[in-house]
Parts: C-alpha cells; structure tokens; sequence
C-alpha cells in the first residue's frame, strides 16, 4: 500500500484575469497518491481541488510543474497514462440523448478498449443500472444519472479514479449507496482519489487526507495519525458549587472556568500541553480523580472528541488568518 | 495503452461512430431538411425557371445548376454539423471526456471528420438522386466528383470544428454559415456561370473563394469550368491545410479547450 502510483511535483497554475491580474489556482503542489488507498481531498470552495483533478486528467494546462502517474510524464507519455485514469466529474455532463448501454460503451472505445457487452453488463450490474440500459440518459433520475457518470468512468477499467464531489446534492441514501460502491471499487484494488465537502464522507472512506485551501496542500496524513495528531478531547464538568479560580491540584490541566464558576472546560488532546502523551480521555479520568481528591464536586461531565470536521475547520480557520 | 503509442485507433473510430450515430438520431434536421430545401430550388429554378433558360456551356439549365446547388447545401450542413458536433459537448460540458481520454487531435479529427465527410457522401447521393426526379444529368467524372465531394467536406467539416471552438455562443455558431457562406455560395456562381458576368463583376467574383468551389465541382461533373480544375483543386487543399494547422495550433495550446 506504499507504492505511488501518481506524483506530482511543484505544480503551479495561475490563471490570467482581465487587466492584467492572475489569479493563483494551485501553487506548488506536491502530492504522492500510493497504490490502492482511498485519498480524501478537503477544502473549501475555490481551494484548487477540482483545478488539481483538471491538471491531472488533461482538462487543465499546468503553468509548471510535473505530474507522473504509473510511472509515465503527463506531459509526454500522456496517453499511457490518461488510458489507466478515470475521471467522474462533479457536474452531470453526458448526452442526455443517448443510451445507457451506449454512453458506457463509448466511453470504453474512447480509452482505447475494445467492445465487451459482458464487462459493460457488469458494471451496469454493479450500479444497479442494467434495468435501465435501453433508456435515454435524460429519463433517469438524478442519482442514476450520477451512477452513468460513474459507469462511464469504470468502462476502461481505470487503476486510479478520481470522484469529483461524487456525493455533492444527492439525499442521504443514495449518499450511503456511493459509499458502499466506492469500497466495493476498493475491492477491487482502484485506486481513488476523491473530493468532498461532507466530511463525514471522507472520516467514513478515506484512508489517507489532504487538506487544501488557496491552492496549497496546508497538509497530508493517514486519517488515523491525523485524528491522532491534531484530534482534542473536550470535557465540560458541571461543578456542584460555583468556584472562584481554578483549583490547585488541577491548575496543570488546560482547564478554563466558565464566568459563573459553575463549569470547568478541558481542551487537550493526544498529546497533553504538559507535555505527556496521555491521550484527552486518559487525561479527562485523572482530571475527574484530581477533583474528587481535592474536594471538588461535580454533577455531570460531558465529553467530546473533535471530529475530522474539527480539525479541517480549525486548520483551514488558521490557514486564512495568516 | 503502453508507453510510446501514437495513435489510439479504437479512440477515433469511436467517435466517428458515435458522430454518425448523433446524425441518425437528428436524420430529419441533418438529411431530409437539406434535401427538401434543395428540391425546391430544383423545382423553382431547374423545372420552372430553367425551361425558360439558354444552356450554358452546352449544358441544360436545369443540370448546370446542381453542382452549385450540391455545393451550397455540403458547405452549409458540413459546417454546421461539424461545428455544432464539438461546440455542443464545450457548452454542456461533456467535453471533459474527450479531453481526459488517451486520444489526441489526429483521433479528433478523423472521428470527426471522418464522420463530417461520410454525412456529406451520403447528403451529397441523396441530393443527387432527388435531382433525377427534376432533371436529367450525367456525370463526366463520377470517382473525381466523389473525390472533390470528400476534399471540399472535409475541409469545410475542419473549418466548422474550428468554429464550434471559437464561438462562445449558439449566435456566433450560426453567423457564419448563414451571413457568410451561404451568401458566397449564392455569389459563386450557383445559379451562372462568372464567365457570362459583365466586367469588373467577373474580376469581383473571383474574389470569393466559394466561386473555385463551385467552379471545380461543376468540372468533374460536366468537364467544363469557370477557372481551371487545378486552380480549384489547389486552393481547396491550401484550404484543407490551413484549418488543419490552426487545429493542431488549438490543440497545442489547448485555447478554448484546456483551461
């Protein structure tokens, strides 16, 4: 799971606006996507991601840089590597005239692949699409036109796939279904790579994130060392009698009172601001015995992990007050 | 793909494909609206009208008039088509397909092109046969007419793709084949022969590029022309590389495809 199958390298794209002004999409970009894990790529609107996903599959001209997939120069082997790369765009661009069957197998010539009615059933199969495979694009609903997209994207049988806010508007239970479809493509040994705005999504799939924000990668890490890393416990104790100032015996926590002195609020994490590498929650039982020991009674403790969201909020929180 | 491949075959013969197929599904705008139009010109200027006309050339009037009319509606239809064909998936977006697939501007091209010249040939045979209804003809040079027919669509197929490219709305898509084609054709000599023009209006024809045109397609068709078949034949290939060299220019530089 170690290999990188796509590198990019000090990739750079301005773009020209009128009078002479430019606008910076992605500046310096470098990013390593390894064999066979799912990448999450985080930010906010405008962040360069879609631009990013442009620069790799051909729409978008890189100003500088280098992009390397399987091996292969974007700029010169372009072909070798474009034919193993599927792309399922954000907006549901397709001729709304034409066939399922036929869009799919249009797609699958396009790269280069000979006709399979067999392989094209399958897929078809896979995204609960066969019933439908006589039927105009038009005629399909939102989420199965979404599905062609993504059958459209599959019909070469790409190594790496990039999903473009493959979730974006759809309801909640299709959003599930394109979870489970993009583990089943895992399976199978895809390598994706996928925008999103619904963290949860990425928390839920991702085995790696990137986290974006105007045009600069602010960071990359395994969800898990990420959550680990920059992850904070937050623990709101509701004291029994209001307190002046922090006690003693507990002034080496990062504790704050509240104004009424009723609530003490902890904010620590995996790794403590006394330096120990507690984790909060470990941190939050020795609180709770410190209070005990020193006489301090509470009524209720309310304990809270940051989430994904948390820390993609605070980094990109941070990101713009530079 | 393995590394080193130049052409990916499959890539262009599935445009063509699904091209042609674009054109199936629109039959009644792409064939049988062209062939209505032009069996009405038949009907007003070969039957009516030409009954009344001299031969030209020693060839009847009603005859004389069907490689100009042949011209007007390949020129027309192959620009509109083929510019239509790739301004069409820019405007709706499904151009991201074409773009991130493993084909190039030689698979673009000949699938549509390729496409765009095989639509003519089959407008072209159907104008043809509508026409014995009206008149009667025969062709000198039936191989050289066909092979005109592929030259002269081909070109104008090349020309509408860099149209479908530059225009940014569906207005400018039609400006040209409607104000300025269309026009020359008419001004080409379709329904005379620029020889039995007056002078300076003979000298001011020859300006119009369409008149070699119509001139070369009325030479395979009856071995007699305004300007030598070889003049014609050299500007519609001149013509034929220009727009190839400006659609490899737009392919390298990727203006209006690549952001």
């Amino acid at each position: 799971m170690t290999e990188p199958i796509l590198s990019i390298a000090g990739l750079r794209k301005v773009y020209s606006g009128p009078k002479g002004t430019s606008v910076t999409a992605l500046d310096s970009v470098d990013l390593e996507i390894r064999k066979g894990e799912i990448f999450a790529l985080l930010g906010p609107n405008g962040a360069g991601k879609t631009t990013l996903i442009g620069a790799v599959c051909g729409l978008v001209r890189p100003t500088s840089g280098t992009i390397t997939a399987f091996g292969y120069d974007l700029a010169t082997d372009w072909r070798a590597a474009r034919a193993r790369i599927g792309l399922v765009p954000q907006e549901l661009s397709t001729d709304m005239f034409e066939t399922v069957e036929r869009a799919v197998a249009y797609s699958r010539g396009l790269f280069g692949h000979p006709p399979d009615a067999e392989r094209i059933a399958e897929i078809l199969k896979s995204l609960s699409l066969y019933e439908k495979r006589s039927s105009q694009i038009r005629e399909l609903s939102g989420g199965m036109k979404r599905r062609v997209l993504i059958a459209k994207a599959l019909a070469h049988e790409p190594e790496l796939l990039f999903l473009d806010e493959p979730t974006a508007g759809v309801d909640v239970e299709l959003r599930k279904g394109m979870w489970e479809q993009i583990g089943a493509l895992r399976e199978r040994g895809t390598t994706v790579i996928l925008t999103t705005h619904y963290i949860e999504e990425a928390e839920l799939m991702a085995d790696r994130v990137g986290i974006i924000r105007a045009g600069r990668i602010l960071m990359v890490d395994d969800k898990d060392a990420m959550m680990q890393r920059m992850g904070t416990t937050e623990a709101v104790i509701d004291l029994a009698a209001p307190l002046s100032a922090v006690p003693d015996a507990v002034a080496d926590f990062p504790l704050t009172l509240s104004d009424d002195g009723l609530q003490l609020c902890y904010r620590g994490g995996a790794v403590s601001s006394t330096g120990s590498s507690s984790s909060g929650s470990e941190d939050v039982a020795a609180l709770t015995k410190a209070l005990i020991a020193a006489g301090v009674d509470y009524r209720g403790i309310d304990v809270h992990d940051s989430s994904l969201e948390d820390i993609f909020v605070d980094l990109v929180r941070e990101g713009g007050a530079e | 793909m393995a590394a080193g491949i130049r052409f990916n075959a499959r890539g262009a013969w599935s445009i063509y494909q699904r091209e042609l197929m674009r054109a199936m599904r629109t039959a009644f705008q792409s064939i049988l609206s062209p062939v209505l139009t032009t069996s009405l010109y038949f009907i007003v200027f070969g039957t009516v009208i030409g009954a009344r006309m001299e031969p030209i050339d020693g060839v009847a009037y009603g005859a004389f008039i069907i490689p100009g009319l042949l011209m007007l509606t390949l020129l027309g239809e192959t620009t509109s088509n083929s510019s239509f064909g790739i301004y069409m998936p820019r405007f709706t977006g499904t151009i991201y397909e074409l773009l991130s697939a493993p084909v190039g501007v030689a698979e673009t091209l000949i699938g549509f092109v390729g496409a765009a010249a095989t639509k003519g040939l089959i407008l072209a045979g159907i104008i043809l046969g509508t026409a014995t209804f009206f008149v009667d003809y025969e062709i000198a040079h039936p191989i050289y007419a066909i092979g005109y027919i592929i030259l002269v669509t081909s070109s104008f197929s090349l020309f509408g793709f860099i149209l479908g490219i530059w225009a940014d709305s569906f207005e400018k898509l039609g400006i040209i084949p409607l104000l300025i084609l269309t026009p020359l054709t008419f001004l080409g000599g379709t329904f005379y022969s620029i020889d039995e023009l007056p002078e300076p209006w003979n000298t001011v024809a020859l300006a119009n590029p369409i008149a070699f045109l119509v001139s070369g397609l009325r030479w395979t068709f009856y071995g007699t022309s305004d300007v030598s078949i070889w003049v014609s034949l050299g500007l519609t290939l001149g013509f034929l590389a220009l727009c190839t060299c400006v659609i490899a220019f737009i392919f390298k530089t990727g203006w209006r495809l690549r952001e």
